[in-house]
Order: structure tokens, then C-alpha cells, then sequence
């Protein structure tokens, strides 16, 4: 056949597209208010494609388990991690974290873990949710 | 108007660094008479990002992920090469299992990138319904990427001594599932891009690469491989575990029983290539032996034995592109006194002047496409002087590299 596409061109006429609809179906007219309309539990999200096993997303800290040790710091890629000397604990600013995991891997006590929460757009990168400590 | 004016002369186009034909800054300059191109001039450094120099203050570990972000879908080409480096600058040992899943984890990224490069070659000769099924079908090889690594680009997979992820048995029913899928769609794939009038009238007799020239500009990968040499470093060297397994050298001829070097047989050779890595990695769920996945589990113990490690390793690995080579020197401290990057798109950006010459101004994207650049990769220095850039030739290149070598040796 001289022009093999056209059989799957107007195959793909007929099927359902292939894109998840998120976080609306529809453009809202106002992002603002359809947040708040979401934050106030009155309209339901259209969910996100599931993250699969062993994702990378936000950091979890376990404070109590954490002994200080440092080693995290060491291995970081982006020196997202800052140590606080008083507490002997660490602080994680998510807006600098490349997701590599790496400190959880090295972590002798476990208290690092990676959740699969990924929406951390934030307009400010030091705001409460970027920061973990 | 003077006499000289009005003799016949050749226009000057320049193209780039911004232009919406490049996905990526370069910028070329073409001599063209009417359609035809004369001469063509390219320059590079648009995207230099210091990325060898910010692995000065980091440890290998570190610089792991560095190198990850050199290139958005070799993604695991170069940290690999860079593995391969600290491991053969310092000794370290590697876990059988992991040089298995390695091959997988390389073999699956060339499936990813050739399929993504046939979409973007359907593009650049404006057959867009192309780019959006070959689209679909890389769609589940970044699933099943994302399925093994946890994410789809920067898959963080890779380690000094070993692996991170293993492949346990309950995920290779879906790896099976996926392959099956990818080996059906390989027909369908192949049936339009080799039997498709549309591109073989836009693909065959346009760039060519003689194998002369191929061998003479040193071209790696699909490039140098489309024009019939047999330079593929998985079956020429044995890395990871391409050594047990059965890979032969692939050239067009397989298919065509002839060899062009034109742009059709770099999209045969591409999908040639895909064929081969699904079966690479069926071979390597078969052959995969069981055991640890890493050499040494603590890390901390790598970094410190990394620490007192003293020496110079080359890794090479064959990435989708084509040969990419790191170079690391290590001096007992936590930074690599040196890392030096070479990717495959160094090597493939002078075979385009033999290509471009002489071929038509709709020719340039497809042809310059062909080879597959990534420019981000490609462009490791920059001379700025005073806040002035300048040009270096070849004789003070050699003696700024002679200089260079020796200050290392001391």
C-alpha cells in the first residue's frame, strides 16, 4: 500500500483519547475559585493518572528515628539539606530536591522515606508545604 | 549599481541558534545558490552549562546525578559511562545480577530513544500523524521505565557498584507484557515507515554518507552504522554483561541487502535497533542470574573507599546516539580532580557537512535530524574572554591540550 498511515488515521477517529482530564474535565473560568470551591469539599477533583510502586515524590521525615548523623548532607546532589546544629536534625527544602532518593538509601535509621504525593507547584519556594523538618 | 553587483553570487542563510526547525540551539550558516546548498558552516556553544565543572565540589555520588542531567533522554547513558570510569579509576567490583539489569535498563533507554527520534524524523518532513502513533508507542516504554526506575526522565537507577532497583518476580509478567506489546507494534511501525511513499520519496537518496566519509569524520552509532561500518561497542568490547549475551553488529544491509547511508537507511537501521533490544532484553530476563544487586550496600563505605582511591578511568558505554566516553581521574579526595564528557553528538555533527552539501533547503531539518543531535550534551566548553568569545583553531587546541596533559601528569 502507498500510504500506510491511513488505515490508523481513521482508526484513532474512533477511539477515546489517550489523555487523563486533570486536575478539571473543562477549563474552569476562574482556577482560583474552582481551588477554593475544591478546598471547601464542594467539587471533586478529576484524579491523576496512579503513580506507579516505588515512586520518587515528596520526602517523608520521621524525626523521632533521625540520629543526626550527617550522611544525608553528604550525599545530596543539590544540597537541599540543611543541618540545624541546636536540634541535631535536618531540614529539607523540597523546592532545591531533585528526587533522587539517595538519602534515603544511605539513612542508617530509615526515617527518610519518598511518598507519592507530586503536586508541589508553590509560587513561593520556602512555603510551609516546600519545607520538611 | 556596479558591474560587480550584478554577477551571479550565492546567498548567505543563516540558521539559528533560535529557530523553530531545532529543538535545540545551533546555529548553521548555508551557502545556497537557488535551492541548492553550497557550503554550510556550523557553530556550536549556545547551551554550555559548566555541568564538568560543577562536579569539582561534589563526591561521585553526587556527581551520579549530575551526569544524569546532562542529556534528558540519555539519562542513563551517562551516568552509566560515568560508573564505568569511577569503577575501573577505583577498582570496585560489580554484582553479576546488576551488570543484567544494567543491559536491560540501557537497552530499554534506546528503545525509548529511537522510537521517540522516529516520531521527531516523521516531524521534521511534516508527517505529524506519524509522530503521534510511534508517540504512543514510546508512551508505554516510559511507563514501563517509570514502572522499574519510579520515575519516567530521571530514573536515579544507576550506582557505583551495582543497581538500585531490582527486577523481582512478580514484575516480569508485566516487562513480557510490554515487550509482547512493543514486538507487535514493531510491525506495524515498520510497515509505515519502509513502505510509506510519503517517506521514501523525502527519505531515500537525501543526505548520504558515504562509508568513506563516515570512517574519516569518525561518525558514531546509528550514524556510522547506516553507512555500512560495523562499529557498535556492545559487541566490540564486552561491558556490563553484553559479553554473554548474543549481539551481532546490525547495518541496513539486514533488511535492504544494500547499503546507501542515505536518510531511509538510518530510519532502518533505527528500527533495526529496536528489534534487537527487545530481544537483548529477553535474553536478559532469561540469563539473569540471582544474588545481590549491589557490590557494597553501604554507601557511606563506597564514598570512603572512593576517598583514597587514586587513579584514571575511561567508561564507554553505547549509548542510543552512539559511543559516549567519560573520563575521571581521582586524587584521594571527595571531588574527582577531573570528569570529562564526550557524547556521540560531538562526533555526529561533522558528518553533516558531507551530508548537507549539495541538497535542497527542505532537505536541511530531516538530513540534520537523521543523525539525532542533542546539543545540550554536546557542548562542553566555552572560551570567554573579558566577557568576549572567541574561536580557537586547530594548532592552539592541540597545544592548550598539551598543556593540559601535562599539568596532569605532574
Amino acid at each position: 500500500m502507498g500510504f500506510s498511515m491511513l488505515g490508523p488515521v481513521f482508526r484513532q477517529m474512533f477511539k477515546k483519547p489517550w489523555t487523563n482530564k486533570f486536575p478539571a474535565k473543562y477549563q474552569p473560568s476562574s482556577t482560583t475559585k474552582y481551588l477554593e470551591a475544591v478546598g471547601a469539599g464542594k467539587v471533586k477533583l478529576n484524579p491523576p493518572v496512579p503513580t506507579p510502586p516505588g515512586f520518587r515524590g515528596k520526602i517523608i521525615y520521621d524525626k523521632e528515628k533521625c540520629i543526626g548523623c550527617k550522611l544525608c548532607l553528604k550525599v545530596c546532589p543539590c544540597e537541599a539539606i540543611e543541618f540545624k546544629e541546636k536540634d541535631k536534625k535536618i531540614k529539607i527544602y523540597l523546592a532545591r530536591c531533585c528526587f533522587c532518593s539517595q538519602c534515603n538509601d544511605i539513612c542508617p535509621t530509615k526515617c527518610l522515606s519518598m511518598s507519592n504525593e507530586f503536586l508541589l507547584a508553590d509560587v513561593d519556594p520556602y512555603s510551609k508545604e516546600l519545607i520538611v523538618e | 549599481m556596479s558591474p560587480e553587483a550584478t554577477t551571479k553570487t550565492t546567498y548567505h542563510v543563516p540558521i539559528g541558534p533560535i529557530h523553530p526547525a531545532l529543538k535545540e540551539p545551533v546555529f548553521f550558516e548555508f551557502e545556497i545558490s537557488g535551492e541548492r546548498i553550497i557550503d554550510i558552516d556550523v557553530k556550536l556553544g549556545h547551551v554550555h552549562r559548566a555541568v564538568e565543572w560543577a562536579s569539582r565540589k561534589r563526591n561521585p555520588i553526587q556527581i551520579l546525578y549530575l551526569a544524569e542531567r546532562i542529556c534528558g533522554i540519555c539519562s542513563y547513558c551517562h551516568p552509566a559511562a560515568f560508573t564505568l570510569a569511577i569503577e575501573a579509576a577505583a577498582d570496585i567490583e560489580v554484582a553479576e545480577r546488576a551488570e543484567y539489569l544494567r543491559v536491560i535498563q540501557g537497552e530499554l533507554e534506546r528503545i525509548t530513544s529511537h522510537i521517540l527520534w522516529a516520531g521527531v524524523a516523521a516531524h521534521e518532513i511534516g508527517f505529524d500523524t506519524v509522530l503521534f502513533l510511534t508517540w504512543e508507542i514510546r508512551e508505554r516504554a516510559m511507563d514501563l521505565t517509570e514502572y522499574l526506575c519510579g520515575n519516567r526522565v530521571t530514573k536515579g537507577i544507576m550506582t557505583i557498584g551495582g543497581i538500585r532497583r531490582d527486577i523481582t518476580k512478580d514484575m516480569l509478567p508485566r516487562i513480557q507484557k510490554d515487550l509482547k506489546y512493543f514486538k507487535d507494534n514493531f510491525g506495524k511501525l515498520a510497515h509505515i515507515f519502509l513502505d510509506d511513499k510519503t517517506i521514501k520519496m523525502r527519505s531515500q537518496g537525501a543526505g548520504i554518507l558515504t562509508k568513506e566519509n563516515a570512517l574519516k569524520l569518525c561518525a558514531v552509532g546509528p550514524t556510522t552504522r547506516a553507512s555500512g561500518i560495523k562499529k557498535d561497542l556492545r559487541a566490540d568490547t564486552s561491558y556490563f554483561a553484553y559479553g554473554d549475551l548474543d549481539i551481532d553488529y546490525i547495518t541496513p544491509e539486514a533488511l535492504t541487502g544494500e547499503v546507501n547511508g542515505d536518510v531511509y537507511d538510518r530510519i532502518i537501521q533505527r528500527l533495526l535497533e529496536v528489534k534487537q533490544s527487545i530481544e537483548l532484553i529477553e535474553q536478559c530476563v532469561d540469563k539473569m542470574p540471582a544474588g545481590d544487586i549491589v557490590s557494597e550496600p553501604k554507601i557511606a563505605k563506597v564514598l570512603a573507599q572512593l576517598k583514597k582511591a587514586n587513579g584514571e578511568g575511561v567508561g564507554r558505554h553505547e549509548a542510543p546516539r552512539g559511543e559516549v566516553i567519560h573520563y575521571v581521574k581521582l586524587t584521594g579526595e571527595d571531588a574527582p580532580f577531573t570528569w570529562k564528557v564526550r557524547a556521540p553528538t560531538y562526533n555526529n555533527i561533522l558528518p553533516w557537512i558531507p551530508m548537507l552539501k549539495g541538497e535542497q533547503i527542505a532537505d536541511i531539518p530531516i538530513v540534520a535530524a537523521s543523525t539525532d543531535p542533542c546539543m545540550s550534551c554536546t557542548n562542553r566548553v566555552a572560551i570567554v574572554n573579558n566577557g568576549q568569545r572567541s574561536l580557537l583553531n586547530k594548532e592552539q587546541l592541540h597545544r592548550l591540550s598539551v598543556e593540559k596533559t601535562r599539568r596532569l601528569m605532574h
